[in-house]
């Protein structure tokens, strides 16, 4: 499995273009190709699967990110970067667990990324702000919400789903269900 | 203006469904009323995040369903460094290990006490002919009142054991091991008379050698008094021997004890006379004067247990020597002059025909 894999192993200005791209492929087989590269390090360093999962899906999320945000520049391979990532967020996640025992076994060449993983974990911050304020909201505040502002949908079929007589009512539940949403938000520290 | 009716304008201002004319009084109330700008800067900021919130979402669950597809399992096999299996095998069973050996060697050591294996009878087999330590150095002064001094090791080491005479004209039986890798071999009589002798014939697996006196100051011996026995001899028969353990000739009494000895070696008599290193080769007498056996070794770890090699196969050494090593004729002594007598009587005769053999080797 390991050699097909790396027989198919996309170039690095393939993947960048098809990220860009939202190319469904580009982005598997990204994945696929340095998962494997990652397991090894974290099954090594005293983690199992589910570790190396978390650690490689937030890398690629923040490799994804940079490369959406256009502030991306190739100045080191894809696979080191990646590597990288992985690395630094899981020297923190062992010392969060108390298990990092003040050495590593690496398997490949690594640069400082401390930056990338600051930013991202601010935002993450962010994002488990607002799960959990949308977890508080509740139904249907929460349904509308997602379906709204995330997934885009029209106020008519808002309406429709959720048997709404007026369009007036439901743009009423919306804007107090999106005040609540901002207030359970904000109240977080 | 309630909070609502507020985020209602911000969001028809953004998506373009105001009219030309709102768009207009809105801008106006942006720019007059700081409030409402900054609930516009919050209300883009807050939609942004919930967007990108919902974008993350979208991307973990694209990412699960690529990673649903991948078979860690096998992966993970394949990745992890693997200790050599003795290793894994230690950290897994070290305890069952641990215990498992103690048994075999505490089982190992219970049937080795138990069988007696643990007794090498061979390490206890110890030949008896006598190393003597005593290096003679000769020093010789060279010269008046020089300083040098030169020592001169004559004999490197010096061996000592028993050998007894098969006929008048100076044939003797001793044990091979006596005279192994000897240089050169000296008999000494029991006057203390030595004369030089050489092998003429050893039969390394019966440990027994044939010499012959070859000195122009021996003299005919006169009638050998002994006969060889050509039969075996019984249990608890009385035996005596006569050899050289030291300087002078020693008399040893006891019986035959087995007619094998410990490594159930039918060529040997195990018997309870006690000799010691240098009556190798002495001959073995029954109280008849007839030689049974030639005395070979003895057992280290049970004291008073001896060897003998039986007559019969001095007999067949004998019959085994070729012709032409033979300058004089052996003709064994078939006549026992010796039968009725008692036993110092007896050693009194026997003893003018028991040598010292004294073997010189590098």
């Amino acid at each position: 499995m390991n050699k097909d894999l790396k027989a198919s192993a996309p170039t690095d200005s393939e993947i960048v273009l098809g990220i860009l791209n939202n190319s469904e492929v580009v982005l598997k087989r990204l994945y696929t190709t340095y998962f494997p590269m990652i397991l090894q390090l974290i099954i090594n360093n005293n983690g199992d699967e589910d570790d190396a999962k978390d650690i490689y899906q937030e890398a690629i999320i923040v490799l994804y990110n940079k490369i959406k945000g256009g502030d991306f520049e190739l100045n080191s391979k894809l696979k080191t970067y990646i590597y990288s990532v992985c690395r630094r967020l899981w020297l923190k996640r062992l010392s969060q667990m108390n298990r990092y025992g003040g050495d590593i076994r690496d398997f490949e060449e690594h640069l400082p990324v401390e930056e990338e993983i600051e930013s991202h974990s601010d935002r993450d911050i962010q994002f488990g702000k607002m799960e959990s304020a949308l977890q508080q909201l509740g139904e249907p505040c929460k349904t509308i919400m997602e379906d709204f502002y995330i997934k885009n949908r029209s106020m008519q079929e808002i309406c429709e789903r959720f048997g709404y007589t007026n369009a007036d009512n439901a743009k009423t539940q919306k804007y107090k269900c999106l005040q609540r949403l901002k207030k359970l938000f904000f109240q977080q520290k | 203006m309630s909070d609502n009716q507020l985020t209602e304008f911000i969001e028809r201002y953004f998506d373009g469904s105001m009219t030309a004319e709102e768009r207009v009084q809105f801008e106006l109330l942006r720019k007059n009323d700081a409030a409402v700008e900054s609930k516009v800067t919050e209300h883009l900021q807050f939609i942004g995040l919930l967007k990108q919130y919902g974008e993350r979402i979208e991307l973990e669950s694209r990412l699960n369903a690529i990673h649903s597809e991948i078979d860690v399992h096998a992966l993970k096999e394949e990745v992890t460094i693997h200790p050599v299996w003795i290793v894994r095998m230690w950290r897994n069973h070290h305890s069952k290990i641990s215990v498992a050996a103690s048994v075999a060697i505490f089982g190992v050591l219970t049937i080795l006490i138990l069988t007696g294996k643990l007794n090498n009878d061979k390490s206890k087999y110890q030949q008896l002919s006598e190393k003597l330590n005593k290096v003679e150095n000769a020093v010789a002064q060279i010269g008046h009142g020089r300083t040098s001094v030169k020592p001169k090791v004559i004999t490197p080491a010096n061996f000592r054991g028993t050998g007894f005479a098969l006929t008048s004209n100076g044939y003797l039986a001793t044990d091979y091991h006596v005279i192994k890798n000897a240089d050169s071999v000296y008999v000494q009589n029991a006057a203390g008379e030595s004369f030089h002798a050489k092998v003429i014939y050893t039969e390394p697996q019966y440990d027994l050698a044939i010499l012959q006196i070859n000195d122009p100051a021996f003299k005919n011996l006169g009638p050998i008094p002994y006969n060889l026995k050509r039969s075996e001899g019984d249990l608890g028969e009385s035996l005596y021997t006569l050899g050289y353990p030291a300087d002078n000739m020693v008399y040893g009494a006891g019986y035959l004890a087995s007619s094998a000895n410990y490594s159930n070696d039918s060529t040997e008599y195990m018997i309870s006379v006690p000799v010691n290193p240098g009556n190798s080769g002495g001959p073995l007498l029954d109280e008849k004067g007839n030689v049974i056996g030639v005395i070979t070794a003895r057992q280290t770890q049970v004291a008073g247990v001896f060897f003998a090699k039986k007559s019969t196969y001095l007999l067949k050494t004998i019959q085994n020597i070729p012709t032409d090593s033979l300058s004089k004729t052996l003709n064994l002594n078939t006549k026992n002059k010796l039968a009725g007598l008692s036993s110092t009587q007896q050693s009194k005769k026997v003893k003018n025909y028991v040598f010292m053999v004294k073997v010189y080797k590098q």
